[in-house]
């Protein structure tokens, strides 16, 4: 495939793992947090971490937006969607997230009408080929998807699509980043930015990273090249002393973010004063909800949602396994209450997420020399 | 295999806990969900909960117990094997194939990979209120030519007809018997390390083609459904492998990783698939690129997996190109002896990682 596969070389791939070599005191042990889990997936389907020297370690960061919807928020979309007369929309990778009681896969075998949607403007759509039911779109992501979300709802303005609402679980990628900078006892090294997100919001909201915690972001892209390159500019800084927002994803990320899009959020959506994250708890000023101008189509207001606080275990580590703190393995319920098939935390709802990747691999990535 | 040295020897504590996960993973699945999910029919760790942990427990016996694609028995000392299987594919229709040329060469591939030349089927026809009769004819029509050309007779059938709204227009259930291959020594838990795997061409056309024919991507690729019988595929390996061909698989619902992953199971072996090798058609791997999908996982309905020792394998492969429409077919990894039960990957890109059963549903992601 033109314009894909030359960011897959790998030659171009073995030359990088050769200058992030050179790049490492052998004695010093890097910890890199990849935000985004489209880098995670990245690095796991092309085995990039396989390229990294022993001492370079990924920790997958909180940016993966379906695993951080806490239970209580599944919860209140499952109610929603055994509404009569509702038809409950969302994608595809937020069905098999559970709650307390199942997972909106669940809710839909149970007789719930949930329909997997491509896009928010495909929830649009069925709400207009359906003007007898009411359409529900569960909108979900950081800034990345925000602002298809906010076009759509304006679109379902103008046209005056009144049978369609929006239940809004919009995040924003940097209050987590500073709730895990802020603690002390964070172990990370330096952040490889989010690519996507930062072509909506550009590169200047992660300055603060570099200025007030002395931790270098480099923004990357997707293909393996894009994070291998992101590492070894990383890891660059470090050995120079050197501290600063880099962009490595120049091709798409202008640095002061799309302007248009960050207008229509800004008209759209306001910030709730606090949000609930999966395992992290909550946190201010971080998730996104309808403004006043839209209350209108806001789901949970049209409908009212039970609101439902589902406390995370209090034993569960996932802000520590986050913060490189602790292994997953360390975690007091790991591989007992909280396996791939009955998660508790972000990190192991995800087949990406540091805790479900050991608990299926860990084996593997333990005896890689014997394979 | 780290350029600059592993890390440190997992502890006591981390060992004792990968201990007690890999007794869980090994431990038969269970089915302990309160309702049938979509999962349960994606050929995923749903599936598998399913049919180990409800359907085998009250109905296995020695030949259902082997999880094979056709199971074995004896009729009059003649070694038969018999399998079968539904169809429930939306749209009926699809490029390169139709339910009814599905419903066929499905169970005669069934029949094939389990090593026995297929003789007959039955038919049976659900049809839905209000279906044309149309319809039914190009059905009935590509039932009939898909059964001359993999030279298998119908020789009972049923129908029956539900009301309107409750088969998609029509299911479509088969059942084959064929008669076991002399030369055929296959067993899922044959294979050894060292044994070669064998592909018999390019992978992942038909899901990607319903997928498409479905048309909620409105995305226009011309990619074909790949549905045909496997029988000549598998006696031209048969003659050039003879008992050393050990195992074979139709690669359909959860596509080449999931063949892939029951079989390390079955056969406690690990497996190394190098990514390169694996046969896509430009089409379908942009198609799964855009939609987040990986072609291994995506069903086929002509494409055997299979496997080989190696002192036969080169001789299988050249067999099995010689195959009308597996000229494509390659030799895409190997057996390896650790770690057991694990399928793992050669990136093109120069790395490895795990290649995993499915979940549920490949469903596409958004991050």
């Amino acid at each position: 495939m033109r314009f894909v596969d030359e960011y897959r070389d790998p030659d171009l791939g073995r030359a990088l793992a050769g200058e992030i070599l050179s790049l490492v005191e052998p004695g010093r042990h890097y910890k890199l947090m990849e935000v985004c889990g489209g880098h995670t997936h990245s690095i796991y389907k092309y085995g990039v971490d396989d390229l990294l020297p022993g001492n370079v370690e990924l920790v997958h960061g909180p940016g993966c937006p379906v695993c951080v919807i806490p239970m209580g928020r599944v919860d209140d979309g499952i109610a929603l969607a055994h509404e009569p007369g509702v038809i409950f929309t969302c994608f595809g990778d937020m069905m098999r997230v559970p709650g307390s009681d199942g997972s909106l896969l669940d809710a839909k075998a149970r007789g719930a009408d949930i329909r997997m949607v491509y896009s928010p403007l495909d929830a649009l759509r069925i709400a207009k080929q359906n003007p007898d039911r009411e359409v529900v779109f569960f909108a979900i992501g950081f800034e990345t998807t925000a602002p298809s979300t906010a076009l759509t709802l304006k679109r379902a303005r103008a046209e005056r699509v009144e049978n369609f609402s929006c239940m809004c679980s919009h995040v924003t990628i940097v209050p987590p980043l500073r709730a895990l900078l802020e603690s002390p006892d964070l172990r990370l090294d330096g952040f490889i930015g989010p690519g996507h997100v930062s072509t909506v919001v550009g590169a200047r909201p992660f300055e603060f990273i570099p200025a007030d915690y002395g931790k270098p972001v480099v923004i990357a892209g997707f293909e393996p090249l894009d994070i291998l390159q992101a590492v070894a500019m990383i890891l660059a800084q470090l050995s120079q002393d050197r501290c600063e927002v880099e962009n490595q994803y120049k091709r798409v990320v202008p640095y002061e973010g799309n302007l248009r899009a960050l207008e229509v959020m800004a008209e759209v959506f306001e910030l709730r004063p606090h949000f609930e994250w999966r395992g992290l708890g909550f946190i201010s000023h971080s998730g996104l909800r309808l403004s006043e101008a839209y209350a209108d189509l806001d789901a949970e207001r049209r409908f009212g949602v039970p609101g439902v606080r589902v406390a995370d275990p209090k034993a569960c580590q996932c802000g520590e396994v986050l913060k490189g703190v602790i292994k997953p393995w360390e975690c007091k319920v790991f591989g007992t209450a909280c396996t791939p098939e009955r998660p508790i935390g972000t990190c192991m709802v995800s087949s990406e997420g540091a805790c479900a990747a050991y608990y299926n691999f860990g084996r593997f990535a333990r005896e890689r020399e014997v394979v | 295999m780290s350029p600059n040295g592993a890390s440190a020897p997992p502890s006591e504590r981390e060992q004792k806990i990968l201990g007690i996960i890999e007794t869980a993973r090994g431990k038969r699945a269970k089915f302990r969900d309160n309702h049938v999910t979509m999962a349960h029919g994606a050929g995923g760790k749903a599936t598998q909960g399913l049919i180990e942990g409800l359907l085998l427990p009250a109905l296995g016996g020695q030949a259902l117990s082997e999880l094979a694609d056709g199971g074995a028995l004896q009729a009059g000392g003649v070694p038969l094997v018999m399998s079968t299987d539904s169809y429930v594919v939306k749209p009926l229709r699809f490029p390169g194939g139709s339910i009814g040329e599905l419903a066929v060469n499905g169970t005669v591939n069934d029949l094939a990979v389990s090593g026995a030349r297929p003789a007959a089927l039955s038919l049976s026809l659900i049809l839905e209120e209000g279906l044309p009769a149309e319809q039914l004819r190009a059905e009935v029509e590509a039932i009939a030519t898909a059964a001359r050309e993999a030279d298998v007779e119908i020789v009972t059938g049923d129908t029956k007809v539900v009301e309107r709204g409750h088969a998609d227009g029509m299911y479509i259930c088969t059942a084959g018997v064929g008669v076991r291959d002399p030369r055929a020594a296959l067993s899922p838990t044959a294979l050894e390390p060292g044994d070669r795997i064998l592909l018999s061409g390019s992978i992942g056309a038909h899901g990607t083609a319903i997928m498409l024919a479905r048309g909620e991507f409105e995305l226009d690729a011309g990619i074909e459904s790949d549905t045909r019988s496997l029988w000549p595929a598998v006696e031209a390996m048969l003659q050039a492998a003879g008992p050393e061909l050990r195992c074979m698989r139709d690669a359909t619902r959860g596509g080449v990783a999931s063949v892939l992953n029951e079989l390390a199971r079955a056969s406690a072996v690990a497996m190394i698939v190098r990514e390169g090798e694996v046969p896509v058609d430009a089409a379908v791997a942009g198609a799964a690129e855009i939609l987040g999908i990986d072609p291994m996982y995506v069903a086929n309905e002509g494409k055997l997996v299979a496997f080989v020792a190696p002192s036969r394998a080169a001789a299988a492969l050249e067999a099995l190109r010689a195959v009308p429409g597996c000229e494509q077919a390659a030799e895409i990894g190997e057996v390896r002896a650790a770690p057991p039960g694990m399928v793992l990957v050669a990136t093109s890109f120069g790395g490895r990682r795990v290649m995993d059963q499915l979940v549920g549903d490949p469903l596409p992601r958004i991050c």
